[in-house]
């Protein structure tokens, strides 16, 4: 078992009448990508702002790296960058004045900063834009600086709310890569809460499903799958030409179907094991016309969306 | 000897440990950022500019001013100077310019000075650095207040050094620390209309409603508060309509009245001390009776003496300032990052 870096014990965090996060136990290892996804308003950012010691848990107790990040936060803010969802930066600075501020109020000197900041920002291929004014920025711009203003302080871990935000597919890839990089050449621990799983799942190690202020089920991607899609697990949709009630009959004496559905479309079948080619052989000998053979695996997209739909309504 | 090197070893490790603290850092790029802004600018160019028309009015009727005087009295020019309106009322002292523009250079550097961070997202990059939260808003106040110090004290020693090239006359001891000792004063008082616009910065999200706050409570106090408290008084003592002056009690008993509702204004406050500091013959701010003043020596009060009666107005504003300061901070160390 890796060594933990951030563990939540119980934490719950109520706003007035509601819950924002309701008694979460999380532990993420040392040196892991963990993507903590989940619908708008589930919780995430509170979460985060917990773990950084920016907001108090109603309930339970935060440890970063064995420090109690709620009682000693500024010790846990020395290990920690955060890339907040719409990072700020003081407009009328350049690129580089900001880092250099950063890292002077991390207790650099001018000359380490700057030189810190220069390496950073090359890192992140900024080092064009590093004497122009971050008003002039571009959103996915504003968003490599983030990176590198998280990366002056030279952390342990590395916390991004919504990184990909409002940035364009090939900057998102960018941005992605630049992220796995730092986990596999530094070793830092990443916590990244998004609400697009396409984009995060290819960089993620373990993620967690984050509903309500809940964390419904959490794992690698493979897990995950797993254990959410279950019951899905061998379902077959079948379409034939002529359909009738006799094949329904016929196919349910089959030792190995379980249950049958069926609408107006096709057969959805499931079975008690992998099909090895016995359904088709099953169309084909009672000479029905089979039109198409499926299986239905629902992707973790699938799944997800359930999940996040069941969490808007509810909103 | 060794002992001497040793101190000061000690002393610039100190200096450079504050050089490198964050709440310098922070004050710095505050000031910086102040320095650099329009806002101050042109703020400081329209103070700059009526100042100087007072003081051109005064230098040139200084002369009469001079000569109105008997000899043997002290001349006390300089600290005419600030005080002299133009002739025929043309256009008003250095004094009522400061007192009247003095409170919107406060309110102007502290009314967005939390929630315009907050709006544009850069608060939150601050906080989660490894500095203490309060270091936050002590160098907002610091920063301004710094910067507001520094422009004062420069439009001070201008007036000084145009009267020296004006008159030809260096200005006395006296003269020199009673006007410093006004310029301080003028700094406590702009720190705590600062302080209370700072309050407004973190209480209201919008800088359009802290800024329009800030500015409510001033035109209150420099324009409707005098007028109210003369209506209450007035309707307080309503037999003075029929008997025409009225007793000599009664009077005094208004005026009394008068005075202490005023005295919950700031601007009243910092009008007294203006008085006293500026015009060394005054030598109280109450009514007195002839009683009082028969036999007393007219002379100008001493530095001290005039600190004396001054004291409380002092203490007063301070402590608004301070008080006004507590609640911000308190605010803003309590307040939800999100909310």
């Amino acid at each position: 078992m890796a060594e933990t870096m951030i563990q939540l014990k119980n934490i719950t965090k109520q706003y007035k009448e509601n819950k924002a996060v309701k008694q979460l136990d999380l532990s993420i290892h040392k040196g892991e990508v963990f993507g903590l996804l989940g619908p708008n308003g589930a919780g995430k950012s509170t979460t985060i702002y917990m773990i950084l010691g920016l907001t108090e848990p109603t309930e339970g107790e935060v440890y970063v790296s064995g420090i109690h990040a709620t009682n000693k936060p500024i010790e846990v803010k020395k290990k920690v960058g955060f890339l907040p969802d719409n990072v700020g930066f003081y407009e009328d600075m350049t690129g580089m004045e900001n880092l250099i501020l950063t890292g002077k109020l991390n207790g650099l000197g001018r000359v380490e900063a700057k030189k810190r900041a220069t390496h950073w920002l090359e890192q992140v291929r900024m080092d064009h834009a590093a004497a122009k004014k971050v008003g002039e920025y571009s959103r996915g711009m504003r968003q490599r600086l983030g990176l590198a203003d998280i990366l002056m302080k030279d952390p342990e871990v590395v916390i991004m709310d919504e990184p990909t935000l409002g940035i364009d597919p090939k900057g998102i890839n960018e941005l992605l890569e630049l992220i796995r990089n730092l986990s596999v050449d530094h070793g830092l621990t990443i916590l990244l809460s998004s609400h697009q799983l396409h984009q995060v799942q290819q960089i993620c190690d373990r993620v967690g499903i984050f509903v309500k202020g809940e964390l419904l089920s959490y794992g690698d991607i493979e897990d995950l799958q797993k254990t959410l899609l279950d019951d899905t697990l061998f379902l077959y949709k079948a379409k034939v030409k002529g359909p009738s009630h006799q094949l329904v009959e016929k196919l349910s004496m089959e030792p190995s179907v379980e249950s049958i559905d069926w609408d107006e479309e096709a057969y959805y079948i499931r079975l008690n094991k992998e099909d090895q080619g016995e359904l088709a052989k099953f169309f084909i000998s009672n000479q029905y016309d089979l039109l198409s053979l499926k299986r239905m695996s629902y992707g973790l997209d699938d799944i997800y969306q359930r999940y996040f739909e069941g969490g808007e309504i509810s909103d | 000897m060794i002992e001497a090197i040793k101190d000061k070893e000690k002393w610039i490790q100190r200096i450079q440990d504050f050089a490198n603290s964050s709440i310098w850092i922070l004050t710095r790029k505050e000031i910086a950022d102040h320095i650099k802004s329009y806002r101050f600018n042109i703020l400081m160019a329209i103070i700059l500019l009526t100042c100087v028309g007072s003081l051109y009015t005064a230098f040139s009727s200084i002369r009469d001013v001079a000569s109105n005087l008997e000899n043997n009295q002290s001349l006390f020019l300089y600290l005419r100077v600030f005080t002299i309106t133009g002739e025929n009322g043309t256009l008003p002292s250095f004094v009522t310019f400061i007192s009247f523009l003095g409170p919107l250079l406060g309110i102007s550097l502290g009314f967005d000075a939390v929630n315009s961070e907050r709006n544009k997202n850069t608060l939150l990059r601050i906080m989660s650095q490894p500095i203490p939260r309060d270091y936050i808003i002590l160098s907002k106040f610091l920063g301004s207040l710094a910067v507001i110090a520094g422009f004062i004290f420069s439009l001070g020693l201008l007036v000084i050094g145009i009267g020296i090239l004006s008159m030809g006359i260096p200005p006395t001891f006296g003269e020199v620390i009673r006007i410093l000792t006004y310029l301080i004063m003028i700094i406590i008082y702009i720190g705590f209309w600062l302080s209370l616009s700072i309050l407004f910065s973190i209480r209201f999200k919008q800088a359009a409603t802290s800024a329009l706050a800030g500015i409510a409570i001033w035109l209150f106090f420099s324009i409707f508060y005098p007028i109210i408290v003369n209506l209450i008084v007035n309707a307080s003592v309503p037999d003075q309509l029929f008997q025409g002056a009225g007793s000599v009690g009664a009077q005094a008993e208004s005026q009394q009245l008068l005075t202490t509702l005023m005295r919950f204004s700031p601007n009243y406050l910092f009008s007294e001390i203006t008085t006293i500091l500026l015009i060394p013959s005054f030598r109280t701010l109450g009514p007195i009776s002839m009683e009082q003043l028969a036999g007393s020596v007219s002379a100008p009060l001493g530095l001290g003496q005039s600190l004396t009666i001054i004291w409380p107005q002092v203490i007063g504003i301070l402590s608004a300032g301070m008080i006004c300061f507590a609640i911000a901070y308190f605010i803003f160390l309590f307040q939800e990052i999100r909310s």
